[in-house]
C-alpha cells in the first residue's frame, strides 16, 4: 500500500512480535501500529502480556522474535529490539512508566524530574568536567532544566510539593509525578502502564485531562495500558486488545467495544450473555465447552467487573497451570473464532456482521458499558475507519 | 523478656513495685550468668599449676550494679522517658529553629580544624604536640578522606563495597614504588596514584556490574583480599610482607624540604629551631586540604547530573534505565571516583608513614571505613566526619585511659578492651540512631525552600 504516507504517520510499528519465557508464550505473533499524535490503548485481561509488550518496546526484554520500528518526527527510524535498554529513551525518545510505580522516593519531586533530564544535562556539563568548575554554560542549562521541571510540575498539579520527597506523595500524585518525569525526557512516544490503577474517580478525571493535554500540546504520542474502561473509551483513539499474548481485536474504541471476541474475552460479559451471543449464531459445541470449560474460573466474575476498577481480584488465572488448560482454544476469543469457523457453510463475510449485530444487542443490557460506550462514541467521533491501516487523517485530532 | 511479660500482666502496679520485681529478676539472671564468668577465674601459680581464683566480691559488685541499674531504669528512667515523649506529642509541632552550632556546623568545624595544630603547639609545645597532631589529627583526617571516598560508592550510588581498602593499598604502593624507584615527587605522584586507583576501580567495576547487594559485597571483599595477597606474594616488586621503606617525604612544593640533611631544610630556610613537628603540622594541613578537596568535589558532583544519577541509581536502577541513564557508566564512574579518593588517601598515607606493608591493608580497615560511613549516615559528609572523629579518635583515646588502672587494678590494660568498647559504642549508636548520626538527606536542588529529606524515604540501594 502507500507505505510512504503511512510511514510518516505511524510512530510505532510492531511486527510479528513474540516473547517466550521458557515454554510460556507471553506474546505470540503480535503486530500492531500506533499512529503519531494519537492515544493508542493496549487492553486485555490480566496476564494477557501487555506489560511484556511494553518491556519489549522499552528494551527491558529482548523479544524472541519480531521487529519493533520507531519512526521519529525527524524521519529517523530505530529498530527498538536492537537498541540497548538505556538508549531507547535516550536516542529513540521512548519514555515509559511502570505498573508498580518506580519513583526515586528519597529524592524530591524536583530532583526526580531533573534526573529525567540526565542526558541533556550531562552534555551541558561537558560530561561533568565543565560542570565541576562551574562553567556558565552548565549553569544556564541547569536553570533551563529546572524551568522544564517546574513546567511539568505545574501540569501535574504538584508544584506546591516540589521540595518534598517523592515517597511522601499520595498514590495518585505519585502516578502523575511518574508521568511528569517521563515527559521530562522529551519523549516522542510515551508508554503508560496502567496510569489510572488505584486512582479515585476525581484523580482519574485529572489524569484524563493531563493525558489529553500531553496529546494536544506536545505532539507526544501515547501508548496506554489500562484496565479502567472509562479512561480507555474516553481518551483513546485506537484500541488493541490482547488475550493470552495474541491480538484479538484492533480498531477504534467503538468497534472494539462491539467486537464479539472482545466481549467474550474481556469486556465483562455474563456467561449467559455470551451464550446469548453464541446461541444467536447457533453454535452448540462452543456453548457446551463454555459451560464446562475453565471460563467461569477465569473470566470476569460478573458483568461489568472490568468497569468496577481494580483488577487484582482476577489475577489468579495468570499463573501457568491454568494457562496450560486454557491454551488450546479455551480462550473466549478463540471460541468465537471457532464458532465463526464452524459456520463454514456461510461465507465469512456473512458471519462477521451477524456476530457484530448480536454483540451490539448483547452490550446494551449492561448499564455501565452503555454509558461509557456513549462517551467513547463522542470521543471518537467520525473515526469508524480508523481500524483500516491506511485510514486516519494526519494530525486530524490536533 | 521478664520486662515484657510482667508489664503485660499488671499494668496497675506502680513503677516502683514493678522495678523491685524486675530488679530482682535481673539480679538473679546476672548472678546465674556471671557466676562462672566473673566469680571464678583460672590462673597459674608460681609453679605453673592451674589454680582457681575465687572472686566473689567482684561478682557481688557486678550483680548489685545490675540490680540497682535495672531498678533505677524501670522505676525512674522509663516513666521519665514516657512523660517526655507524651509532652512532645502533646505540644504543637513547632519547627524547632536549629541552634547556632547546628546552623554553622561546617564553618565552626573548619575553624576548629584550622586552629587545631596551633592550639596543640601552644598547649604542649612542639614536641608535645606531635602526638596530638599526628596520632589524632592526621590519623582522623585520613579516615575522613577514606570514608568520604567510600561514601560516594556506598552512600550515594548504593553499591556495597567491602574491599575499599584495596584502592587505599593501590594508592599507597603506587606512591611508594614510583617514589622510591624513580624519585618522583609527591605532587606528581598524588594524581598518578589517584588515577591508578581509579583505573583499578573501573577494573573491579566491570565484572561486578551485574551483581547486586550481598553478591556485590562478597566479590568486592574478595577483590580487597586479592590485592593484599598480590602485595604479599609479588616479592620482586612489592618486597612481600617486609614492605617498602624509605619512601621519600613530601616537600613543601619543592621549595622547602623536611629532611634535616637537605640544604633547603625548612629550619635552615626560615632560620628557626629544628623540630620534627614542622613536618607533622605540614602533613596535617596537607591532609586537611585533601579532605576539603574531597568534600568540595563530592558536594559539586552531587549537584551535577552524575551525582544525581548515582543517587537515582541507589533509589531505583530500573527507573534509571527507563529514563535513558546508562547505568553501566554511572556505576563505573562511582567506583572510579570513590577509588580515586582512596588512592589519594593511600599515597598520603605512604608519604606520612615513610613505610608501607600489606599489614596496613587488611579487611578490618575496609570494615572500619564502612562502619564510619554507616555510623555517620550514608551520604552525609558532616555526619561521616563526626563518625570518623568518634571512632578513630575514640579508639586512640582509649590508649590514654591509664586512669582506669586505678579503678580496675594495676594489671588492667585498657588497650585490650579497645575493640570491645568500640563495638559496644557502635551498637549503642546504631540503636539510638539507626540511620547514622545524620539520617536525613540534603536535596541537591530546590524550587522554593531547601528541606532535608527524612531518612525514612531514602533507600540504601541494592548493590
Ligand atoms: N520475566 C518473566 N518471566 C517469566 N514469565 C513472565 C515474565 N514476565 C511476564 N511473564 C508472564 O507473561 C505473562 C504476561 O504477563 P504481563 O505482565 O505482560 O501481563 P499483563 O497483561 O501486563 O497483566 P496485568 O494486567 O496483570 O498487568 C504472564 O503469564 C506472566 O506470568
Ligand atoms: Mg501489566
Amino acid at each position: 500500500m502507500n507505505a510512504e504516507a503511512s510511514m510518516n504517520n505511524v510512530i510505532l510499528q510492531v511486527d510479528h512480535l513474540s516473547m517466550k519465557f521458557g515454554g510460556l508464550v507471553a506474546i505470540g505473533d503480535l503486530s500492531f501500529q500506533a499512529k503519531r499524535g494519537e492515544i493508542t490503548a493496549l487492553i486485555g485481561p490480566n496476564g494477557a502480556g501487555k506489560t511484556t509488550v511494553f518491556n519489549c518496546i522499552t528494551g527491558f526484554y529482548k523479544p524472541t522474535e519480531g521487529m519493533i520500528t520507531l519512526n521519529k518526527r525527524d524521519g529517523s527510524t530505530y529498530l527498538l529490539e536492537r537498541l540497548p535498554n538505556h538508549e531507547i529513551p535516550a536516542r529513540a525518545n521512548v519514555a515509559r512508566t511502570f505498573q508498580n510505580i518506580r519513583l526515586f522516593s528519597g529524592m524530591t519531586l524536583l530532583e526526580n524530574l531533573l534526573v529525567a533530564q540526565h542526558n541533556k544535562l550531562m552534555k551541558a556539563s561537558g560530561y561533568t568536567f565543565l560542570g565541576l568548575f562551574g562553567f556558565p554554560s552548565y549553569r544556564q542549562a541547569s536553570a533551563e532544566s529546572i524551568e522544564l521541571a517546574r513546567h511539568w510540575l505545574e501540569k501535574a498539579d504538584l508544584v506546591d510539593r516540589a521540595d518534598d520527597p517523592a515517597g511522601d506523595l499520595p498514590y495518585g500524585a505519585q502516578r502523575r509525578l511518574e508521568i511528569a518525569r517521563a515527559m521530562c525526557t522529551g519523549p516522542e512516544l510515551l508508554c503508560l502502564d496502567e496510569p489510572a490503577a488505584g486512582l479515585n474517580p476525581k484523580e482519574s478525571a485529572a489524569l484524563n485531562d493531563l493525558l489529553m493535554d500531553i496529546k494536544n500540546n506536545t505532539g507526544t504520542s501515547i501508548l496506554l495500558i489500562e484496565h479502567d474502561m472509562s479512561v480507555v473509551m474516553q481518551i483513546s483513539d485506537h484500541v488493541v486488545v490482547l488475550e493470552y499474548g495474541r491480538k484479538i481485536s484492533d480498531g477504534n474504541p467503538q468497534s472494539v467495544r462491539t467486537d464479539p471476541r472482545v466481549i467474550a474475552a474481556y469486556l465483562g460479559v455474563d456467561d449467559e450473555e455470551v451464550e446469548t451471543v453464541l446461541t444467536e449464531v447457533g453454535d452448540e459445541d462452543v456453548i457446551e465447552q463454555l459451560d464446562t470449560g475453565p471460563d467461569s474460573a477465569h473470566g470476569p466474575g460478573n458483568s461489568a467487573s472490568m468497569m468496577a476498577g481494580p483488577v487484582s481480584d482476577s489475577v489468579e488465572h495468570a499463573d501457568e497451570g491454568e494457562r496450560v488448560t486454557v491454551s488450546k482454544g479455551a480462550s473466549k476469543a478463540a471460541q468465537v473464532d471457532a464458532r465463526a469457523a464452524s459456520i463454514g457453510s456461510k461465507p465469512q463475510s456473512a458471519a462477521k456482521p451477524a456476530a457484530k449485530s448480536s454483540a451490539a444487542k448483547a452490550s446494551p443490557k449492561k448499564p455501565a458499558p452503555k454509558a461509557s460506550a456513549a462517551k467513547a462514541g463522542s470521543a471518537s467521533k467520525g473515526k469508524e475507519t480508523a481500524a483500516k491501516p491506511t485510514a486516519g487523517k494526519p494530525g486530524g485530532r490536533k | 523478656m521478664a520486662a515484657t511479660v510482667s508489664s503485660e500482666r499488671d499494668t496497675v502496679a506502680t513503677p516502683v513495685q514493678r522495678a523491685f520485681r524486675e530488679a530482682f529478676y535481673a539480679g538473679a539472671i546476672s548472678l546465674g550468668l556471671f557466676v562462672l564468668f566473673i566469680g571464678l577465674r583460672t590462673d597459674q601459680n608460681i609453679s605453673n599449676e592451674l589454680i582457681l581464683v575465687q572472686r566473689w566480691l567482684l561478682l557481688a559488685i557486678v550483680v548489685i550494679a545490675v540490680t540497682v541499674g535495672r531498678f533505677l531504669y524501670v522505676a525512674y528512667a522509663v516513666p521519665a522517658m514516657e512523660r517526655s515523649k507524651a509532652e512532645k506529642g502533646a505540644a504543637p509541632a513547632v519547627v524547632a529553629q536549629p541552634g547556632f552550632i547546628k546552623q554553622n556546623f561546617n564553618r565552626i568545624g573548619l575553624v576548629i580544624l584550622l586552629l587545631y595544630p596551633v592550639a596543640m603547639v601552644l598547649l604542649f609545645g612542639f614536641q608535645g604536640s606531635l602526638k596530638w597532631v599526628d596520632n589524632f589529627g592526621i590519623q582522623i583526617l585520613i579516615y575522613v578522606m577514606l570514608a568520604w571516598g567510600l561514601n560516594i560508592v556506598v552512600g550515594l550510588a548504593g553499591l556495597l563495597d567491602l574491599g575499599y581498602v584495596a584502592f587505599y593499598a593501590v594508592g599507597a604502593y603506587a606512591y611508594a614504588l614510583l617514589g622510591t624507584h624513580f624519585g618522583l615527587s609527591f605532587w606528581i605522584l598524588l594524581p598518578a596514584a589517584g588515577c591508578m586507583a581509579a583505573f583499578w576501580g573501573v577494573m573491579l567495576g566491570f565484572p561486578v556490574l551485574r551483581l547486586r547487594g550481598d553478591y556485590l559485597a562478597i566479590v568486592t571483599l574478595a577483590f580487597g583480599e586479592i590485592i593484599r595477597l598480590v602485595l604479599i606474594n609479588w616479592r620482586e616488586v612489592t618486597n612481600g610482607s617486609a614492605g617498602i621503606s624509605g619512601i621519600p617525604k613530601v616537600s613543601f612544593f619543592g621549595l622547602m624540604s623536611f629532611n634535616v640533611s637537605d640544604p633547603n631544610y625548612i629550619a635552615k630556610v626560615l632560620h628557626i629551631a629544628q623540630s620534627g613537628a614542622y613536618y607533622k603540622i605540614f602533613l596535617y594541613y596537607l591532609a586537611l586540604a585533601l579532605c576539603l578537596l574531597t568534600a568540595f568535589v563530592t558536594i559539586r558532583l552531587r549537584r551535577l547530573p552524575v551525582g544525581r544519577a548515582w543517587e537515582a541509581l541507589r533509589e531505583d536502577e530500573i527507573a534509571c534505565r527507563s529514563l535513558g541513564i546508562n547505568t553501566t557508566t554511572t556505576k563505573l564512574t562511582a567506583f572510579a571516583t570513590g577509588a580515586m579518593f582512596g588512592g589519594f588517601a593511600g599515597s598520603f598515607f605512604a608519604a606520612r608513614q615513610g613505610f608501607v606493608s600489606p599489614e596496613s591493608f587488611v579487611f578490618l580497615e575496609s570494615a572500619i571505613i564502612l562502619a564510619i560511613v554507616v555510623l555517620g549516615g550514608m551520604g552525609s559528609l558532616g555526619g561521616i566526619a563526626v563518625a570518623a572523629l568518634v571512632m578513630i579518635g575514640g579508639t586512640e583515646i582509649l590508649r590514654e585511659l591509664d586512669f582506669l588502672k586505678a579503678v580496675f587494678g594495676p594489671d588492667f590494660t585498657p588497650e585490650l578492651y579497645r575493640m570491645l568498647l568500640f563495638g559496644m559504642a557502635m551498637v549503642i549508636v546504631m540503636l539510638w540512631k539507626p540511620r547514622g548520626f545524620v539520617g536525613s538527606r540534603e536535596p541537591t536542588a530546590f524550587l522554593k525552600e531547601r528541606r532535608a529529606v527524612s531518612a525514612s524515604f531514602t533507600k540504601e540501594g541494592h548493590g
